[in-house]
């Protein structure tokens, strides 16, 4: 599904280098300190940068060079994901175009999306008007309704306390069973990646230092990954 | 490095075209005038001369005298809290949408001939005071530049961090003492700015010379060019004379630029007052006095025009509505004209170097004056048709271009912090070309593009400058037939054609200031 041939970014002083291969439906916690490139090797396979050497390959289709909203893929930030001058209706209905003209049908997927993550009837809101944990389910709302393979998740939810977080990141990967996305969740919380996570990829000063199956990390070694429990 | 594509592109295209437009609309009439001017310093008569040296000294004299009165003035705003203390501010916005033929008229009725001032003098068997000359000049310049001062001042002030005024606090700093280590630094670092951005307008300040001033002892450069063109039709010697505007105006305006920078107009002043540490009843009582003096001297004059003008409105000559009726449609063209320049050339300025391009922007509006702007135009398009009849669209033009740098200082700011927090977003979702202007970037402009265009047409509405010029009968605008009915004694009619403007200037502005907010993002 993913796969990072020789990447190399380098911003300033900081390089980052990863290789890396991702089978379709996988989720992979991306972990590591602040400043290890967890935000970097997102940005760079979303495409907001661009890289100095190798290539990212999505599905198949070399997209190093692609601009962002032409990758394959759905992205969460930790805030901000929604436009708070948008009613909730448009900030979903946006995933499908980005000019707002929808159709009949269009306008019935806005409204199942949003029932599916437990908003119908909250389409004509503004965002402020929502509790943080409601802002949350309506990106998601979007997300599901982009039906992009790939999802990438920077420290998402980063508002919620952990508790209304990790739910959050339970209905994610529910919602995400059915149609088997592809997940990149980084986070520096291992009970998040365990809530949502199969494998995990350990980042140090730019550097992959570990990546496989999260139960036979935390199994085999516990104490690498335990400044995150 | 690591890059970003630019996903305005096609915006920011058109964006620079209309900048190229607006270059060439303002340096082909300075071209014009540069070539017609008559050859070297020679041409220059005494007059002249006079005129140059009268300039500067009213323009001096108006930017120390506003900068003096402000600093008490902007102390007394940053250290007290009083009911009313955010009206008061906004009262010092006011000037900048106040037709300068309306103030001038105000004062006139205040400090004129048979104003109240004059009038209580009489009753005192005292010498009555003389508006004209220099004296009216740099009164009326005060006027309209004092509350500038004091904005520019206070911001200086209320940018101050209250963590150090915190720390004086603790180490009991006494009056004395925040005067050498806060206020004396801080006036070092703003006065001078002010105090050349006054200078600068006033150089270029023409309705108010128009009125108070002329003869030989006060007449300005901006005047002598109008006066060659109207008077003489003596087009070589107007060119020259508006080559020595631009002369002055540029060197003004590079002394102000490198003074300057950081100095902006709108944002902090809604900050509460400071504790301000070492007060004293002294100060206090002091404080008071100088606001409520302030308050007098801009308010009275208003209050006196108003009282006098309000019953002549129902009575005012058709000549003035029908005036009224043009001026309306020329601030709505020259408004919508200066919108459509400033927006794309905004995004374009916002998407790259937006330091620089704020920096050219600045010297753009300093470089320009109308009125120079205007005699080039004349004399491009004397060469092919009649100027005369299109005295309105290019009295529109160049309200618009005059427009154009207020409304660019309002949006670039803006448009940065869309891109800044929601261009991610954006990206993110595909948003480009015009989804993205009109989802992501528009709504968060409402508000700076309500204000600029609100500003530019009041500005439009009450503007007396590049209209004098071409003026011929039935063109006039609203401040052009006030002018008219002023010089011809009318005075009467004058004040309540002076309410009638006032009331269209502030309402335009307010309709769209308004409109800009209403449903706003944020």
């Amino acid at each position: 599904m993913l796969q990072l041939d020789g990447l190399r970014i380098t911003e300033g002083d900081f390089t980052l280098e990863a290789s890396l291969s991702v089978p379709k439906g996988a989720r992979v916690a991306l972990m590591g300190a602040s400043g290890a490139g967890k935000s970097t090797l997102l940005a760079a396979i979303a495409g907001f940068l661009l890289p100095d050497a190798g290539r990212v390959v999505i599905g198949g289709v070399d997209v190093s060079h692609a601009a962002v909203g032409e990758r394959p893929l759905s992205i969460l930030f930790q805030d901000g994901n929604l436009f708070p001058h948008l009613s909730v209706f448009d900030n979903v209905a946006l995933g499908i175009s980005p000019r707002l003209d929808l159709d009949a049908d269009a306008r019935k997927d806005v409204e199942d999306s949003l029932s599916a993550v437990g908003l119908a009837g909250f389409g004509a809101r503004r965002p402020a008007a929502l509790s943080g944990g409601q802002q949350s389910r309506v990106a998601l709302a979007r997300m599901l309704l982009r039906r992009r393979p790939l999802t990438l998740l920077d420290e998402p939810f980063a508002a919620l306390d952990p508790g209304l977080r990790r739910e959050m990141l339970a209905l994610l990967g529910t919602l995400c069973d059915a149609t088997g996305q592809t997940l990149l969740l980084a986070t520096h919380d291992l009970r998040d990646a365990q809530a949502l996570c199969d494998r995990v990829l350990l980042l140090e000063d730019g550097q992959i230092v570990l990546d496989e199956a999260l139960a036979a990390a935390m199994a085999r070694a516990p104490a690498v990954l335990n400044p995150w429990l | 490095m690591a890059s970003r594509a630019q996903p305005l592109n096609w915006v920011q295209a058109i964006g620079a075209g209309f900048a190229l437009l607006v270059a060439l609309m303002l340096l082909g009439p300075l071209l014009a005038v540069a070539l017609r001017a008559e050859a070297g310093g020679a041409g220059l008569r005494a007059a002249d001369w006079a005129a140059i040296r009268f300039t500067l000294v009213q323009a001096a004299l108006s930017a120390a005298l506003s900068c003096l009165c402000a600093v008490p003035v902007a102390r007394a705003l940053a250290r007290r809290r009083f009911a009313g203390r955010q009206a008061y501010i906004a009262l010092m916005g006011a000037p900048f949408i106040l037709p300068v033929i309306v103030a001038v008229s105000g004062l006139l009725a205040v400090f004129g001939q048979s104003g109240w001032v004059n009038d209580t003098l009489r009753a005192l068997n005292l010498r009555t005071v003389d508006i004209y000359g220099l004296s009216g000049v740099v009164l009326a310049h005060v006027f309209l530049n004092l509350p500038l001062a004091v904005r520019l001042i206070l911001q200086a002030w209320l940018a101050v961090p209250s963590e150090r005024v915190r720390l004086a606090q603790s180490l009991s700093f006494a009056g004395r003492d925040m005067r050498r280590h806060f206020e004396a630094p801080l006036l070092r670092a703003t006065v001078p700015g002010a105090a050349l951005v006054i200078f600068l307008i006033c150089t270029t300040s023409f309705a108010v010379a128009l009125i108070l001033g002329g003869g030989p002892a006060a007449t300005t450069v901006e005047l002598a060019i109008y006066q060659a063109f109207r008077f003489d039709f003596d087009l070589g010697r107007a060119a020259l004379l508006g080559l020595v505007q631009v002369g002055i105006c540029l060197g003004a305006g590079l002394l102000a630029w490198r003074f300057v920078r950081g100095v902006g107009f709108g944002a902090g002043l809604d900050r509460p007052a400071l504790p301000w540490p070492g007060d004293t009843a002294r100060a206090r009582i002091g404080d008071g006095a100088w606001l409520g003096l302030a308050a007098a001297f801009l308010l009275l004059p208003l209050l006196a025009i108003t009282g006098d003008g309000i019953a002549a409105i129902s009575g005012l000559p058709v000549s003035v509505w029908q005036a009224a009726g043009r001026s309306i449609l020329l601030a709505l063209a020259s408004t919508t004209l200066a919108v459509t320049l400033a927006l794309p050339i905004a995004l374009l300025i916002a998407g790259h170097a937006a330091r620089a391009g704020l920096e050219g922007v600045g010297l753009l509006s300093l470089a320009v004056s109308p009125l120079v702007v205007g005699t080039g135009l004349f004399i491009l398009v004397f060469e092919v048709a009649d100027p005369v009849a299109l005295s309105l669209p290019i009295t529109g033009l160049v309200n618009a271009l005059v427009a154009l740098p207020f409304l660019l200082r309002a949006l670039i700011p803006a448009a940065m912090a869309a891109e800044a927090t929601q261009g991610r977003l954006a990206d993110a979702l595909g948003l480009r070309g015009l989804s993205r202007l009109r989802h992501a970037i528009l709504p968060r402009l409402r508000r700076p593009l309500g204000f600029g265009a609100g500003l530019a047409a009041a500005f439009s509405m009450g503007d007396l400058g590049v209209i004098a010029l071409f003026s011929a009968q039935g063109q006039e605008t609203l401040p052009l037939e006030m002018y008219r009915l002023f010089g011809a004694y009318r005075t009467n009619d004058a004040q309540g054609a002076a309410v009638l403007l006032m009331a269209l200037s502030l309402g335009l502005f307010w309709l769209f200031d308004r409109g800009g907010r209403v449903n706003a993002a944020t």
